[in-house]
């Protein structure tokens, strides 16, 4: 069963770190500005949502791509670029609706999660848990417990 | 370039030049970066025996060469110029995004010159450096400030800036950086306002490379583990911040209560605890960059009086705002200490001013004209209300904006100022924490528990529990304690890291980062040198011996209550010692051989 990356902002402790462990591990160097993921801030209401691609399966970036260049990774799941065949012509970063994909005119390359072939690192090294890697019935059924605890709540304050 | 990144920005505000420098690599090695760097670059640029509020008084913001890294914590930088607080060297530290903003926008610091004749701010886009018109920033408060810059800069800029009471010359005012990190101690913001420049915002796309990266990641990797481990940084800090030391320094009989007064124990200290916050308005905890701890607070007061929505308190200030004014209401002291956070000021001289407020009215050398109403010991609505009008000067306020040795001495009791070299001390009583004391007495910047923190063996018995009421050992102690200290703020790595992680680890990160070879031996003395230097900024400075000193109360009158009752500072028999074991002379003055070993001639 393949694993995935599960995100749960309430976790997030706004660090960063997981930008680091990403642009180090397709790097060797820090510069979040280059990182797959993203953590966006709201700080004036105390919230951070960590954000990256979660590997759609009817993927518009894969639809639109005109030379082939995201393949699949039937062991990981995860699109993977081949920049070889990537002409450059950014139609994933357009195609992509959550924002996931970006280009880095720096390296003139196109920049998007490739589940670091397996160990992603952001999951790794996350210290609050906000961004996981689990077998996708573990991490889903894991949310559905909490927010389904809500329900039981708001159903015994109704019984009480 | 590893590590440091090899550039320095040097903006002169008085003629509106920017220029771009080489890192200097000598000095770089020496004094590795932030703290250590940039009270180097100082000294060397600028006249000792100014005046703070002179344009001379060049303001250094420095990061070090992990900041920006994956190193366990490397958020730090420091702002280094000359205090309006104590007339001693200021290295004020902050964490948050900035820093690392900074090295990814390509610059190790950046050299502030001058005086510029309106407000204006510095706009940093990677290679693109300007000054601009703050006039429409000037009487914001922070939140607004870095707001507005953001709207018009980049909405994911990094703003490190001063609110009113930096405007306002307040001798305790901050720089605030992400909104609500702060270069907090000393008066640095004060210099700020007095330069009319109201804030630094930079934007950075570029990056930090290290020397070993496969190394670097070993050490990081393995450091990382440590701090996840620890009860303190793995548990006990991330659950309920620093204040879990309030409960901890109430048993332990050594929270100082009423300006250390009635020390020892507070009869409600829980109600202020971390553990209290937790249960009440504790939103969720937030760390800086690359942070593995997360000891911050989001806070949120949903109603009443003192309903306000922020970070904190951290301990210092839930003391100060709390037990230090006979105040256990937890909602007052988030209040206060939010209106430090967007006012701009350092609450713990603050607090610690009003407390003295308190008792002079207690003893009768204040009245009700003084001040324009009644104090009392425990009033939660003054103490709020005071912290709001200190920011902007007004009224009793201009008083207290000079902090708590100029405003004792004003109304005729410098004694009940609890500070060393006229900046305040934090919460542990050096009566009950022997080290602690000698700590505070010795420190280069004045009362201050960040420079070499004895309540980790003497409280928290970390690396090894020390009996808090001997002196055997102290200075020995204390010298090393301060010594690695020099070195993890020059690194640009969090304190905090210091009660899982030691010189070893430091020593690994560094050397995988930079391709130096600090090892454990090098760290302590780069710290060492550090320390020195600061040393004979202030002795140049006409400090003397009879500087390193305790507030005579601490001395004289013993502890009241508490597992520490009876107990007084014993500084005359730790600091020959202290002395001896720096290789200083008789005087407190490094001697020649010493200054020689460490570069320093």
């Amino acid at each position: 069963m393949a694993k995935v990356l599960m995100l749960d902002p309430e976790k997030c402790i706004s660090c960063r770190t997981c930008e680091l462990a990403c642009s180090f591990k397709h790097d060797k160097e820090f510069r979040p500005s280059a990182a797959r993921v993203n953590v966006v801030q709201f700080e004036r209401e105390g919230i951070s949502v960590p954000l990256m691609c979660l590997q759609c399966d009817t993927a518009a970036c894969e639809m639109v791509c005109p030379t082939g260049a995201l393949k699949r990774n039937d062991v990981t799941g995860a699109l993977e670029l081949d920049d070889e065949k990537c002409i450059r012509c950014k139609m994933c970063i357009q195609a992509c609706p959550f924002g996931n994909i970006a280009y880095d005119s720096a390296k003139n390359r196109i920049l998007r999660c490739d589940l670091c072939g397996g160990d992603p690192q952001c999951a790794k090294f996350c210290p609050g848990g906000a961004i996981t890697y689990v077998e996708a019935s573990t991490g889903t059924l894991t949310k559905k417990r909490a927010y389904a605890a809500k329900f039981k709540e708001a159903l015994q304050e109704v019984t009480k | 370039m590893y590590g440091w990144v090899g550039q320095i920005l040097r903006v002169n505000l008085t003629n509106g030049t920017i220029k771009k420098e080489a890192l200097d690599m000598v000095e770089a090695k020496n004094y590795l970066g932030a703290r250590g760097l940039g009270t180097r670059f100082w000294i060397k640029e600028c006249d000792l025996k100014m005046d703070p509020f002179s344009e001379a008084n060049n303001m250094i913001f420095m990061t070090g060469p992990l900041t920006g890294t994956m190193a366990t914590n490397a958020a730090r930088y420091n702002v280094v110029c000359k205090a309006p607080l104590t007339g001693a060297m200021a290295a004020s530290n902050s964490g948050g995004y900035w820093g690392p903003e900074l090295k990814y926008a390509g610059y190790d610091g950046i050299i502030i010159e001058g005086k510029s004749e309106k407000p204006v701010y510095l706009c940093i886009n990677d290679g693109e450096v300007e000054l601009r018109c703050a006039e429409h920033l000037w009487g914001k408060d922070v939140n607004e400030t870095t707001d507005t810059l953001r709207e018009e800069t980049d909405i994911d800029a990094k703003v490190a800036c001063i609110g009113p009471a930096g405007e306002n010359l307040v001798k305790f005012a901050c720089i605030m950086n992400d909104y609500t990190r702060a270069a907090g101690r000393s008066g640095v913001g004060a210099v700020m306002g007095s330069k009319k420049l109201k804030a630094i915002v930079v934007k950075g796309s570029g990056a930090v490379k290290v020397a070993d990266p496969d190394a670097f990641l070993t050490a990081l990797t393995k450091a990382r583990k440590m701090v996840k481990d620890h009860p303190v940084t793995g548990q006990g800090l991330p659950a309920y911040g620093t204040q879990i030391l309030i409960n901890i320094l109430d048993q332990s009989g050594g929270l100082p209560v009423n300006n250390f007064r009635d020390s020892g124990t507070f009869p409600n200290a829980d109600a202020t605890s971390g553990e209290t916050l937790a249960k009440t308005y504790l939103v969720r905890n937030k760390g800086c960059m690359g942070c593995g701890i997360g000891c911050g607070r989001i806070v949120n007061v949903p109603d009443g009086p003192f309903k306000s929505f922020g970070e904190g308190p951290e301990y210092e200030a839930g003391w100060s705002f709390g037990a230090d004014c006979g105040i256990d209401d937890l909602a007052a002291i988030i209040k206060a200490n939010n209106y430090c956070n967007e006012l701009g000021m350092d609450p713990i001289t603050l607090g610690s001013t009003i407390a003295c407020a308190f008792e002079l009215y207690d003893i009768g050398a204040l009245k009700e004209g003084d001040v324009g109403r009644v104090l009392r010991w425990g009033d939660a609505e003054a103490m709020v209300e005071l912290t709001r009008m200190t920011a902007f000067r007004e009224g009793f306020g201009d008083d207290l904006a000079e902090g708590s040795y100029r405003f004792g001495s004003k109304y005729g009791h410098p004694e009940l100022s609890m500070t060393c070299k006229k900046q305040e001390m934090a919460a542990y009583d050096p009566r009950s924490l022997q080290g602690m004391g000698l700590s505070y007495a010795t420190n280069n910047r004045g009362g201050c528990h960040v420079r070499g923190y004895m309540t980790a063996p003497e409280i928290l018995g970390l690396p090894e529990k020390l009996d808090n009421l001997v002196t055997d050992g102290k200075a020995q102690w204390t010298k090393i304690f301060q010594d690695l200290t020099a070195s993890v703020d020059a690194a640009g790595i969090c304190l905090f890291l210091t009660f899982a992680i030691g010189a070893p680890e430091l020593s690994e990160q560094l050397m995988a980062a930079t391709g130096v070879e600090y090892t454990v031996e090098e760290v302590m003395k780069v710290g060492e040198r550090i320390w020195n230097m600061e040393r004979l900024f202030n002795l140049t400075n006409g400090f003397t011996k009879d500087d390193d000193s305790l507030p005579p109360r601490l001395l004289k009158e013993p502890v009241k209550v508490g597992p520490c009752k009876g107990s007084v500072n014993k500084l005359d028999v730790m600091l020959p010692e202290y002395y001896e074991a720096r290789g200083w002379d008789a005087e407190g003055r490094p001697t020649p051989e010493k200054l020689q070993e460490l570069g320093l001639q």
